[in-house]
Parts: structure tokens; sequence; C-alpha cells
């Protein structure tokens, strides 16, 4: 997938260059880094981090699976995230989040086979007065329904054609 | 830069800040928090800067993007200074027009104000807003007047005054008995008196001691401590350090939610300005105190909200709690004497040292003091943030406050502190908004939560929605959470699905009072809260999944079926051509009928019907 950056295993020792001042606890932060720059944490990377840092292995993967941040899967080149938090929920989040669901084929948490998309879900963005919200690669929609979900998923869609 | 070396110096800079500034100069506040940028507010103050520079006007008229002002469903909301005209939903074409109505000639553009639901009225200031007027905003007074990335504007309206008065005329022992005497109780949900806290830790020996901003708000549908980093993040950063001077830290931590990314850019820039400033780093306002702050991202763990987690994620393990005693005061972070407070909490310090403990506890009843945040959320016309003083009511927050429910529904439930929580239903909205009282009710005060339910809220599956969460979010270190809210959850599940049994509701019962008895941290010995309330309070609709094989809300799916009435059907065609499972027959200009065999119950028919023709059972 041409669109995930290629992991490099150079970034990732410049990353730990940066961070080996002794400063206390920084492994969640290498993590951060890593996820922001590859949307997952690739194998190697977590080999990598332990070895250079000198944790353990299993800690890595362990703090690497605990917090809902990070991802052991690459993400597909569309990210289309649902907020089922408390105030989307009693809105209707749940009907927006079956539809996009049925319509992409995946459950939330997968990747379509092409690698287009990704299904998410978070416990809250703090938007409530626009719920229900979808975030579709990080454009915030408002007040959807089902409806509006088909809607928006069509023109992601569409981008993706003309890609 | 200036940086601020004693008392006398901030005075000056005060002064000097004060003198700079015409109190009469119009100014443009455009609300920049989470809500309103996500409506556009971003363009719109763009917008008005390109605007004034074209119109020569910037020098004239003042432009500041602010933190939260908490009306977040009128968003974008403009407020304009010093007349306090209110515009609300303003949209980037609107601005020139303001511009050059409001600001130049005095005009007040009409379908911009706000309409009060109830009366009808247009309002034209943000003072006469039914939303605010009945607010008391002693922590989010400033979200509107200040930019919160420009630590001036904080000073200008007293910032920093408190720590100052901390620091250089009291002692430590003494801001902590000011502490105790307000009444100051914790904000993040339990309630534990916040002066006693700092006492605990003072009081613990070792000479390295912590302090934590506890910023991960994870409870859905809560984001008061939110808006207070993204609006007014010296208060909290103030606070803070008064804290760490009355226990005697030298380092703090902010644990903010990665959710966030507004807030955290704030707070970065705050802590970064407060450092040059003078007001953290070495020999704060020459008291010979050193206090230094950095910021801990976390990484989407609701557990981590627990102290103990919270310092095991800080200290870059697994956010799993362990037991306790040793309680933080004595044990904490790297084995060292810790006081955890939330963000709320710190932000209430600078009030109480600047006007003092005896004002202070003169807000609020008897027990609980001061003012406490809502977010006000759900089915509720007025989604926003709302600050009363403890002791106001839940119909004053939710009717004269919050509008009352869309759609002139019945408003069923609210439900509080989230999924540590429990609801309370509408017959008693009535009680007094305090600790105990919510506590009578089968509910908390939590974090400040306050999602409202109208009539078409299933209280079985919004129960089922909270385990689901609790569940997931459970870190697995101890069984009765570990499998308990996995029990729970499959029971809740069953019963949503049509499948409930009887004796499921006492197994609930069960299961739940075991849990709540027996788990290791707060998230496990409250998860059973949602469900046990709804039970209390909405046993009928439990028994109705379980006994009728009936949802009398209509919500969940397995118990429900779509039909199609005959009378009001035109036979358009419109569903019949939408219906994604071809579930949908009959001729043109004849009423249509759903087969029931293939429906899956998308609702697109309900959706796409344009005579209400479509009736859920």
């Amino acid at each position: 997938m041409d669109f995930q950056p290629i992991f490099d295993a150079s970034e990732i020792d410049d990353l730990l260059n940066g961070k080996r001042d002794g400063e206390n606890g920084s492994l969640m932060g290498v993590l951060e880094e890593v996820q922001a720059r590859y949307h997952y944490l690739p194998k190697d990377a977590l080999i990598l981090i332990s070895e250079s840092m000198g944790v353990p292995l299993s800690q890595t993967y362990g703090v690497a699976t605990f917090y809902n941040a990070f991802s052991l899967k690459p993400k597909g080149r569309h990210v289309i995230n649902v907020c089922t938090g408390t105030a989307c929920m009693v809105r209707g989040a749940r009907k927006v989040l079956e539809r996009i669901s049925d319509r992409l084929g995946i459950q939330p948490g997968e990747t379509t086979e092409d690698g287009q998309f990704t299904l998410e879900t978070v416990n809250c963005l703090g938007a409530c007065a626009l719920g229900p919200v979808v975030v579709a690669d990080g454009a915030y929609s408002g007040e959807m329904t089902g409806a509006r979900a088909e809607e928006l998923l069509r023109q992601v869609m569409a981008e993706v054609e003309t890609a | 830069m200036t940086t601020v070396r004693t008392p006398e110096e901030l005075g000056l800079l005060r002064q000097r800040l004060v003198d700079g500034r015409d109190p009469d100069q119009p100014r443009v506040s455009v609300c920049c928090g989470t809500g309103c940028r996500v409506n556009g507010s971003i363009d719109v103050i763009e917008a008005f800067r390109r605007e004034l520079d074209g119109q020569r006007l910037n020098g004239d008229i003042g432009l500041v993007g602010t933190g939260c002002h908490g009306f977040c469903e009128k968003g974008p909301v403009v407020v304009l200074k010093p007349s306090g005209v209110f515009y609300q939903r303003v949209g980037v074409d609107d601005v020139p027009e303001i511009v050059a109505e409001t600001m130049v000639n005095g005009a007040v553009i009409d379908r911009l104000t706000y309409t009060d639901p109830a009366t009808d009225k247009k309002i034209v200031y943000e003072r006469d807003v039914p939303f605010y007027q009945k607010q008391k905003r002693l922590v989010l007074d400033l979200n509107g007047d200040i930019d919160p990335t420009n630590i001036e504007d904080y000073i200008v309206f007293n910032g920093y005054a408190a720590l100052s008065k901390a620091l250089l005329q009291m002692k430590p022992e003494e801001v902590i008995e000011e502490v105790v005497h307000s009444g100051l109780r914790g904000r993040g949900g339990a309630g534990f008196p916040a002066g006693v806290k700092w006492r605990l830790c003072r009081e613990a020996k070792g000479d390295v001691k912590y302090i934590i901003c506890n910023a991960d708000e994870g409870d859905p549908g809560a984001y008061m401590d939110r808006s207070i980093m993204e609006g007014n993040p010296h208060r909290v950063l103030e606070g803070m350090i008064i804290g760490a001077w009355a226990i005697g830290a030298h380092q703090g931590y902010v644990y903010i939610r990665n959710e966030y990314p507004l807030a955290v850019e704030n707070l970065r820039i705050a802590i970064e300005q407060a450092g040059e400033y003078g007001f953290l780093g070495r020999n704060i306002l020459g008291s010979g105190f050193d206090f230094s702050i950095q910021i801990r991202p976390g990484s989407g763990a609701f557990v981590c909200g627990e102290e103990t987690a919270l310092m095991a994620s800080i200290e870059d393990r697994i956010g799993e709690p362990r037991p306790r005693p040793p309680y933080p005061a004595v044990s904490g972070l790297w084995g060292k004497p810790t006081n955890i407070n939330n963000v709320e909490t710190w932000a209430n310090v600078p009030l109480v040292i600047c006007r003092g403990a005896e004002w202070y506890s003169g807000i609020g009843t008897d027990k609980s003091k001061g003012t406490k945040i809502f977010s006000v959320v759900g089915n509720i016309n007025n989604t926003g943030l709302v600050e009363v003083p403890m002791g106001a009511t839940l119909s004053e927050v939710i009717y004269d406050i919050g509008g009352g429910i869309p759609g002139g529904k019945r408003c069923k439930a609210v439900q509080l502190g989230g999924p540590s929580g429990g609801c309370v239903p509408s017959e008693h909205f009535d009680v007094p908004i305090d600790y105990e009282s919510l506590q009578k009710l089968g509910a908390i005060m939590g974090s400040g939560g306050m999602v409202v339910c109208d009539e078409d809220t299933c209280m079985v599956e919004f129960a089922r929605f909270f385990m689901d969460f609790v569940q997931q979010e459970s870190c697995g270190k101890c069984v009765p959470c570990r499998l308990g809210t996995r029990a729970m959850l499959e029971v809740l599940t069953r019963i949503t699905q049509g499948q409930g049994k009887e004796g499921d509701i006492a197994y609930l019962e069960e299961l739940g009072e075991q849990i709540g008895q027996s788990s290791l941290c707060g998230l496990g010995q409250t998860a059973p809260n949602p469900v046990l309330s709804t039970i209390r309070y909405f046993r009928d609709e439990y028994e109705a999944h379980i006994l009728d094989s009936r949802c009398p809300s209509h919500v969940c799916k397995p118990l429900i079926q779509y039909s199609i009435d005959a009378e009001k059907c035109t036979g358009c065609g419109r569903c019949l051509r939408k219906c994604p499972a071809e579930a949908i027959s009959g001729a043109k200009k004849e009423p249509h009928v759903i087969d029931q065999e293939k429906c899956i119950k998308c609702e697109t028919c309900l959706e796409v019907c344009k005579f209400d023709a479509v009736v859920v059972e």
C-alpha cells in the first residue's frame, strides 16, 4: 500500500536518539510518535525500540496492546471514525454505525480487503452538540443519520475512484 | 519577554497591561473551542481578520479567538464587546455584514440573534440569554474574554494574583487550611475534600513529592475539563503551582487525554509562557520555590482515570490499578507521596486563595461548596457547558438552562457520572445537586457528564451500552470486574435481543452487588451502577423485554417490526426503490407492504417516507 509510509529502521533510530537523555518514562512517548508516523506499530519497530531502550519486548508489547491509541495492524487509506459516546448514542449513533458497517461490509476495528477503508469507533470526541458525529479522514460531520452517513461514504468513495 | 521576579513586578506588569488596554474598545470575541471549531469558527475568525484588515479597522477593533463559551448548540458563537451583542450560528458570509452593520453602524442583525424557544422572543445581548443568565460562572467566567494562548490576557484579569498571595503571604500550612475551610471537594467524581488530601500528602514522609492533574476525562459525554484547559489553561496551572507549594512538590504532571489535541496544545503553550514569565521554574516570584510541570498524553484507556492506574501509565507501564492503601498521598508516583486532583478541582484553587475560604464556602450547600460544571448533552435543546452553584436542581439545569427536550418529547431520565454513575428519573428532578443527595438516588455527581434521555431511549439498551463500555475498558486485572462485567453484559445483550429469561433481573442485581463489593478499583466497583439504577427506576422496561418480548421505546431491533400504514401510504414507490433488502413490494399508487422475512430493519424506508406511513411496533 503506497499511501502507508514504509517502515524505515533509521527513522526509529533518529526518534530514539532524541529520547536517550535518561528522561523518565519515554516508552509511551516513542510509541506514540511511531504510531503517528505509520498509523500503526510495525513489529520490527517494537523490537528495535525494546532493544535500544533496554525494555523487555513483553513490556513493550503489553503497552502497545493495552492502550486504544496503539494499533498493531496497518490502517486503510481512509479512516471512518464513528463517535459512540453516550450523547451520540442517545441521538442515534448506533444506527449510523450499523449503516456504515453494513455498507463497507466490515466491523468496527476492521479494514476493507482492498485497504481503502478502516472503520473505527471512539468513546467521545466532546463535540456532543453535533451528535451523532462521524469523522472521515479527520473531517467532522455532525447530526448524522443513516441516510447522511451513506451520502458521506459515497463522497469519500468518489474520491477513491478519481484518485 | 517579561520575566516577573517579584509580586511587585507582577503588580506593575498587570497595571501596565491594564493601562494599555481600552475597556471601551470594540472587540469581537469568536468562540474557538472544539465544538465551534467543528462548526467552522476558524474560518469565521479568519474572515473577521481579512475584513478588518481590508477595511483598515484592525487598529480600532480588537479580535480575539477564545476558548469554549459553553453554548455549543449554537456555534459558531460570536460576541461583540463591550456591548455584549450575541450572534449565533455565524458563517463566513455573515462577517462583512457584522463588521459594517454592527461594529461600525451599531445596528443589530436580526437573523443572527438568538431566539428563546420558550418565549419565541429575539434576544440581543449575551447577558439576557437564559442559557447564561441562570448560571453562576466562576471557573468558566473568563472563557469568553481571554485568548488562552496569551498569558497577558489572563494576567489582566488578575491571573496569578492568587499564586503571588499564596507564595509570599501564606505559609504552606495556611494554604492547606484555607482549602480545607473552603469546603472544596474533588470534582472528579468521588468528592473527597481537596484540602484534607493535600494535608495527608504534606504530612507524608519523603523529600521528593509529586502532584498530578488528572485530565484524562474519560466519561463519554463529559467535556468540562477539556473546555477549561482549552479556554483558560493558566487557571489550572496556577492552581497546580499553589497546590505544589502547599504540599512541597517540585514536579507536576498533567495526564491528559490524547483525543483532546486543542487542549494539549493550549496547555503546552500555557506551560511555556508561564515558564517565560517566571511562574514556573526556579525561584518563582522570588519565593525560593521551584516547580515545573510536564504534560503526559494518555493513550486511550478509560481505566487510567483511576489514580493508581494513571500513575502506572505515567511510569510507562500498562495502566493497571493496584490495591489501596497505600494511598498515593503516602506512596504514589515512583513510590513517592503524590497528590492527584482533576482539572476542575485545580481550577477552583486560585478562586479559593484569591477570594478566601469564607467567600467560597458561602456558595453551595451545607456539605457541597462552590459551583459544578456539567456538560449537558443528549436529547436536550441547549447542549453545552453549564456551571451552577451546588444545590441547584436538576430541573433548573435541564429546563431553565438546557431549554428542555427537543421535538416536544418527554424527558425520561438524566444519566449522571457516566459509566460509573446512575440515572435519575424525571420525578426526582427537584432534588438539589450535591454529592449526598445524588448518591441517595443511586446516581453520583461524577465528573459532570449529564446525559439527557428522552422517551425514545430504551433504558435496558442504555444500561447494556454502558456495560459494553466498561466490559471493554476493564483492564482485566481482577476477576470480579473482568468476568463479572462480561457476565452482566451477556445477560443484558440477551434481554435486548428478546431472549431474556425470568430471573434475569434478580441475577443482574446479585451480580452487580458482588462486582461492586469485590472489584479492585473504582472502575469495577461502580461498573454495575448504570444497570442497578435503571433496574431501580425502570424495572417495568426490563419486564416488558423479558416477559412480553416488547421494547416499549421501539429501540431493540429483534423486538420491533416495521410495517406500512395502508391508509397513509400513497404508493409513491420511494421506499420500494430505496430498500436495500428488496423487502418492499406494491403496485404504483397502491399501498406497499414490507416482507418481514426479508426486512433487515435498517430503517431506510422510515427515513425516506414523506407521508409518515412507516410504522414501528
